[in-house]
């Protein structure tokens, strides 16, 4: 399967975007390579801000850019936004109701070699309890590109969550992409497999050995509740897939919705209880975490 | 609006002190020390022709942003407001009212007049430099940005991390007034976390800084009134003030940072307020 970064694929829509709307901006805390911003800062000198390290001002400061009719794009590192900064995404970015657009890269274990402080598997469920934030995780590339742009046409605080990594391409060029609107993937009858970012490859696989369902919920919140309970009603059982922690995270929002509307077996699969940790890959931590096809089939077996 | 004279500023106060200590007596809680050592700032701002405010149209693109970063004064805040015709002086007394706009600190979600939601300190200034910078890139638009800040909210990191890129980026329409009351919750600032010498950090932070008597009024329009000059630094006013200022018992107090006011207390502090008003300025 092809390949591509996701964070190349934010930098890139970036640029275009910029190019069109001159409202948006790009602001940084001295990770513009890292988050592949350095094209839009090229491009666009006057749109960009390197805040240095100095992640709690950059978002206060993208609060008031918003607040006064632009359209700040705020990128980070996951665990620094939203993870240093919640306060201030809670009382100033969501208490304003502001447009203001956190893009939090190296997203789960993508960052594999720099180990737990590096690693973020809490970002999740720190956005998804906020009132008004909308929480997008895409699969691919492809569908990266799609969600810059479809908030930025979109007014409200919003997250994007990004992976380090170059991860497979899942998604059609033709897919169209609508936040808050689940993609089914596959059809199914055997169960429901529920997946986020680029785990997704791993759900489509299993799903071909065991005629499973796939659903790319790239919009964790607002939930499409009406596709996830089509698929459920069909099939009657569910795997959550996601780089995050087990606990507050994509497969929680399924579970919390699931248990009160339409109560099914599921199973979450994502980070027990722990801190990631440094490996000489990623796809060891992965594997460590059964993050992957064979697993899925086994919870089957 | 025609700025006040001084002995009408001085009236003016006075009568702001009198409804923050009504609106936290009938709330029941409250912050009466910091709300009154901010009375005559947000006086002489509001009442001295420093900042442009239209209560017809709170939203008008040319007025100038204030934002109470130290939202625990909202009372103060919310008296000037009323007293300006944003809303109803009746309404202050719906102040933590279940459904009521006057929040316990000022929130974007329950009232449209105000600029920027606070209540979590260290994070006013941060919005205040993003406003200050927008306005750079917006055609025709003249406004300056104004926060308070109290001397607490100093020991807050991120709050410097605002002070630092606005001293380095030269956000000269970007203004700061610390009410200095010299206490926080814990006690006196100098035995909790000394800020001193504060002037003289925000200078070597690349500010213009002045300090001045916080309540005393014509002074504190003359210092205020540089916010208006783009001198190519951003400015820092730190204002001297008492907590609790202009009730006896309650200033320089540490029981008053918070607090819920007794039907003794309230009456004692009415009276006093009442007694100054009639005998200084009688019509």
């Amino acid at each position: 399967m092809n390949k591509e970064s996701m964070r190349e694929a934010f930098g890139e829509a970036m640029v275009e975007l910029g190019k069109t709307n001159p409202k948006v901006w790009a602001l940084t805390a001295d990770l513009a390579s890292s988050v592949k911003l350095t094209a839009f800062a090229q491009a666009f000198p006057q749109r960009f801000i390197n805040f240095g390290v100095a992640e709690a001002n950059m978002v206060g400061a993208a609060v008031g850019m918003a607040l006064e009719g632009l359209i700040p794009f705020a990128a980070s590192f996951a665990v620094f936004i939203p993870g240093r900064c919640f306060d201030q995404i809670r009382v100033s970015v969501c208490q304003n109701q502001a447009n203001v657009k956190l893009v939090g890269s190296h997203a789960g274990l993508s960052n594999f070699g720099d180990g737990a402080s590096a690693q973020s598997v809490e970002d999740i469920a720190l956005m998804r309890v906020l009132p008004g934030m909308t929480v997008i995780c895409p699969a691919d590339a492809l569908q990266t590109k799609k969600a810059v742009w479809a908030m930025a046409q979109k007014s409200g605080p919003m997250y994007l969550r990004l992976s380090r990594a170059e991860t497979p391409i899942v998604t059609k060029e033709e897919d169209t992409f609508e936040i808050g609107r689940a993609q089914v993937m596959r059809e199914g009858s055997e169960a429901t497999i529920i997946a986020c970012g680029s785990l997704l490859a791993e759900a489509l696989a299993a799903a071909e050995e065991l005629d499973a369902e796939v659903i790319n919920l790239h919009t964790i919140k607002p939930l499409d509740k009406e596709t996830i309970l089509k698929s459920v009603q069909k099939t009657r059982r569910v795997v959550t897939l996601e780089e995050h922690s087990i606990y507050g995270g994509m497969g929680s929002a399924v579970a919390e919705f699931l248990a009160q509307e339409y109560p099914v077996p599921i199973k979450i699969l994502g980070i027990p209880d722990v801190f990631g940790e440094s490996a000489r890959s990623y796809q060891e931590l992965l594997d460590k975490h059964g993050l992957n096809a064979q697993n899925i089939i086994k919870i089957f077996e | 609006m025609v700025p006040l004279t001084v002995s009408e500023l001085s009236k003016k106060s006075c009568q702001i002190r009198r409804q923050v200590i009504e609106m936290i007596y009938q709330a029941g809680s409250g912050h009466p020390g910091g709300s009154l050592s901010a009375v005559d700032i947000l006086v002489a701002l509001y009442f001295g022709g420093i900042l442009k405010a239209d209560p017809r149209d709170p939203q008008n693109d040319k007025r100038d942003r204030f934002i109470l970063s130290c939202g625990h004064e909202a009372p103060a805040y919310y008296a000037v407001l009323a007293n300006l015709g944003f809303f109803n002086e009746e309404a202050l007394n719906s102040l933590r009212a279940l459904n009521s706009p006057l929040q316990g600190h000022p929130s974007r979600l329950w009232a449209n007049f105000v600029e920027s939601s606070t209540g979590s300190l260290g994070q006013g200034l941060a919005v205040g430099v993003g406003m200050a910078w927008a306005s750079r890139f917006k055609p025709n638009s003249k406004y300056k940005v104004v926060v308070l800040s109290s001397d607490g909210e100093q020991d807050e990191g991120s709050h410097w991390e605002s002070v630092m890129f606005a001293g380095y980026h030269r956000l000269d329409n970007l203004n700061l007034i610390i009410d200095q009351n010299g206490m926080q919750i814990g006690g006196w600032t100098r035995e909790v976390l000394d800020l001193e010498p504060l002037l003289q950090k925000y200078q070597l932070f690349g500010w213009e800084v002045a300090q001045v008597d916080g309540h005393d009024l014509p002074r504190l329009v003359s210092a205020f009134s540089v916010f208006n000059h783009r001198t190519g630094k951003p400015k820092v006013v730190i204002c001297k003030t008492i907590r609790g200022k202009g009730v006896s018992f309650m200033e320089g107090s540490d029981k008053y940072h918070s607090a819920t006011l007794s039907e003794d207390e309230y009456s004692r502090a009415r009276e006093e307020l009442d007694q100054y008003l009639n005998s200084n300025f009688k019509v």
